[in-house]
């Protein structure tokens, strides 16, 4: 028991993410940083992700066409475009939920092209949902507690027999103990017990994000976090992915809401019929005026 | 639902209590239908016998098909063929070696009636693994036209000419074909007491049975303790299956059932895991139907077609798909009141009156009816025709469950997928714990 580093409470750094980013932590004094109990992210190469000529086609439209762009560790970066201009599909081709036709993934300095969904979670690369997926028929404590890698009652022969049970036992109770943890950082501690279909649209948002974590991931791909959330969870969302940033956690974000990605990554990738059109800060996007074009079809 | 929920909580003893309960229940009311029409002893011990045997049978099978359904979604139609793939493994393994002049046209390997259990629960989970291989690839509906292409397949395979009979190590073995099989092994209550060295003192206690039932009691008792036996194996069951499906194993099927690809996605090994369910599935309705026919004298393919496993739905869908305990007494409900119920009516109103001759066909049936407005003929063509009306009266049960209770007698209960109980009690000792913390003390337990 004594080697979980004791739950919520336990080790708080007291340096507020203030400032940062203009983050106010202002309606929980209680939440303050999150101990995964589970080490945090991995420190390693500087580009954790790096893509590189991603292609593939669906018949014959090619919904991504020759597209290399990386990710710097630590950052929060924005991956934008147009509808239809292959964000999702890149998504899906980067942790293994389709097959590319050319190209690489390298994640943490090894190539994952054309590995398993699964084994890709496992190396700390997890995605979340456009659409929100949580397992309706489990409550949101059984979502959570699915999440964490490698259980050891995941063999059947040991959750079923006798004496080896005990084990398994015993690290349920350690992972409820970082559940708990992780549901009370995200303020949705009061719901453990709902089935996670009864929640609103931006509870399962959270729960989806605070489920990625418990798997101890490097890096989180979130697809369209804030679609259908309210403008205040939307904040306390937003406050939440700035503060596991600061814990070293790298973040790569889909989203429409140009406002909000200006404001909130300090890289921003645009894709545009498959292409990576450009990169940079947020106020060279803002001045580029393919981009500008690419939204508006030319009509400015 | 909390009218239900509430009288399922008020019963003593949590589920084991609610299972107990309800099979008391139904004992009772057969018992007293019994005695009501003058059954004697004899028939009387007969009935809670037979009615012990299907309602064990049907609970084993739920059970296994709530692990597939219930807990993973797995959409498996071929249940009857796994039971069949059991049962004939079993006695080609078990059964006596061919000697010329005897009764069975083939032989087995002669081995105990154990092993033969353990090969056709094995054989079983393998052939689970041949479907599921290249099924599970697939999606949902895949999987059950898979499994009752399966199912048919073994059907049509002990049926066949090729598989009747045939030498292996220089022994005459084989299928029996569409005659059937006799499975000539020793009975495996004196198979199971011998073991222990108890024949002699089961034998005595069959005889002190005379005191109840006159003249040769063995079959009432064997049939009794059968019963039992079989009741011991549901508990098995129950207990395997409430292990897996609170653990994280249980979880992960839980979660592939709800959204495979969040699974996936969350780093689980989706196909392994199904693999693995749909094998432990297998295997035991490959026991469920070997303890279902090894007494029972000799087995023809053709008691395995498909209505069987519509049946062990049936069972699933009243209980309550995802809860075990729901399993359970789907399977006792479904055995008590649907399969043996209307026989039993039968049987019971042919002894009340055994003057009463049905009519002949519909016609004369209805007849008098519209003539004379006597309804009795009706009646009695309706009660001999049970056994037609029975799909009848089962069809009309899964109408109205649609309608008014989709989730079964249990189904949408909370069965926590975890090896510790998952509740807000806890909830609010952690919170305290942490409240504790982050004023800056360490509460640790």
């Amino acid at each position: 028991m004594s080697d979980v580093p004791s739950s919520a409470g336990g080790e708080i750094d007291t340096d507020e993410p203030d400032g940062a980013a203009g983050v106010p932590d202002a309606d929980d004094a209680e939440s303050g940083s999150l101990d995964l109990g589970a080490g945090g992210p991995d420190v390693g190469e500087p580009y954790p992700l790096e893509v590189e000529n991603l292609r593939k086609s669906f018949g014959g439209i090619t919904a991504v066409d020759d597209a290399s762009f990386s990710v710097e560790r630590g950052s929060l970066t924005g991956l934008i475009g147009p509808n239809g201009a292959g964000k999702s599909t890149t998504f899906n081709l980067i942790t293994g939920m389709l097959q590319p036709d050319a190209g690489s993934v390298t994640f943490d300095g090894e190539e994952i092209t054309g590995e398993t969904p699964h084994a890709i979670a496992n190396r700390g690369l997890v995605r979340t949902f456009q659409i929100a997926r949580e397992l309706q028929e489990m409550t949101v404590l059984e979502n959570m507690m699915l999440a964490p890698k490698f259980q050891r009652g995941e063999a059947l022969w040991r959750s079923v027999t006798p004496g080896f049970r005990d084990d398994v036992i015993e690290q349920e109770s350690e992972l409820l103990e970082r559940v708990w943890a992780v549901l009370e950082f995200f303020e949705i501690d009061h719901i453990a017990e709902e089935y996670a279909g009864n929640l609103s649209g931006g509870q399962r948002k959270l729960l989806e994000l605070a489920r990625a974590l418990l798997t101890d991931p490097d890096m989180l791909l979130l697809d369209e976090p804030f679609a259908g959330v309210n403008p205040s969870l939307e904040r306390r969302l937003l406050d939440h992915i700035h503060e596991l940033r600061e814990q070293g956690y790298t973040f790569l974000l889909v989203e429409h809401d140009m406002d909000l990605i200006m404001e909130n990554c300090e890289r921003v990738i645009v894709l545009h019929q498959g292409q990576v059109l450009t990169e940079g800060s947020p106020d060279e996007i803002q001045a580029n005026e393919e981009v500008i074009e690419a939204y508006l079809g030319g009509n400015v | 639902m909390s009218v239900r929920d509430d009288l399922a909580a008020r019963i003593p003893g949590g589920d084991t209590g609610l299972i107990l309960s309800i099979l008391l229940i139904m004992y009772a009311a057969y018992v007293l239908v019994g005695v009501g029409l003058g059954y004697s002893l004899r028939g009387q011990f007969n009935t809670i016998a037979v009615l012990t045997f299907y309602i064990a049978v049907f609970a084993m099978l739920a059970l296994a098909l709530n692990l597939h359904w219930g807990y993973t979604g797995l959409f498996n139609i071929g249940i009857v063929g796994f039971m069949a793939i059991g049962i004939y493994v079993m006695a080609f393994v078990s059964k006596p070696l061919y000697q010329p002049g005897g009764a069975a046209q083939v032989g087995g390997l002669g081995l105990p009636i154990i092993v033969g259990m353990i090969a056709g629960t094995v054989a079983a989970a393998l052939v689970g693994l041949v479907v599921a291989l290249p099924a599970l690839r697939l999606r949902a509906d895949y999987l059950a036209i898979v499994t009752i292409a399966m199912s048919e397949i073994v059907r049509f395979s002990f049926l066949s000419g090729e598989l009747q009979q045939f030498r292996l190590f220089g022994e005459r073995v084989g299928f029996g074909g569409g005659s059937g099989l006799i499975l000539d092994f020793t009975n495996p209550l004196e198979a199971f007491f011998g073991f222990f060295g108890l024949w002699d003192a089961y034998l005595g206690f069959v005889d002190s049975f005379q005191v109840l039932v006159p003249n040769n009691p063995k079959p009432v008792v064997d049939g009794l303790v059968y019963g039992v036996v079989l009741l011991v194996f549901v508990a098995a069951f129950y207990w395997l299956l409430k292990r897996t499906g609170e653990s994280p194993f249980g979880r992960v099927l839980k979660a592939i059932r709800e959204d495979e690809d969040v699974a996936n996605s969350l780093g689980k090994n989706t196909n392994r895991f199904k693999i693995k369910a749909f094998m432990l599935g297998c295997a035991l309705m490959g026991l469920a139907g070997i303890l279902w026919l090894m007494t029972s004298g000799a087995v023809t393919p053709n008691f395995f077609r498909p209505r069987i496993t519509f049946f062990v739905w049936i069972a699933l869908i009243i209980g309550g798909a995802g809860s075990n305990t729901g399993s359970v007494l789907g399977g006792a409900v479904f055995a008590a009141l649907l399969y043996q119920g209307p026989r039993y009516l039968k049987n019971l109103i042919d002894a009340a009156l055994p003057n009463a001759s049905a009519p002949s066909g519909f016609g004369p049936a209805i007849a008098p009816l519209v003539s004379n407005v006597d309804p009795t003929p009706l009646l009695l063509y309706t009660i001999d025709s049970i056994r037609q009306l029975q799909l009848v009266f089962m069809g009309l049960v899964l109408i109205w469950l649609m309608h008014n209770r989709p989730e079964g007698m249990l189904g949408h209960r909370k069965e926590t997928a975890a090896g510790i109980p998952l509740t807000a009690s806890q909830a609010r000792d952690k919170t305290a714990e942490t409240d504790g913390g982050t004023t800056g003390g360490e509460a640790d337990e």
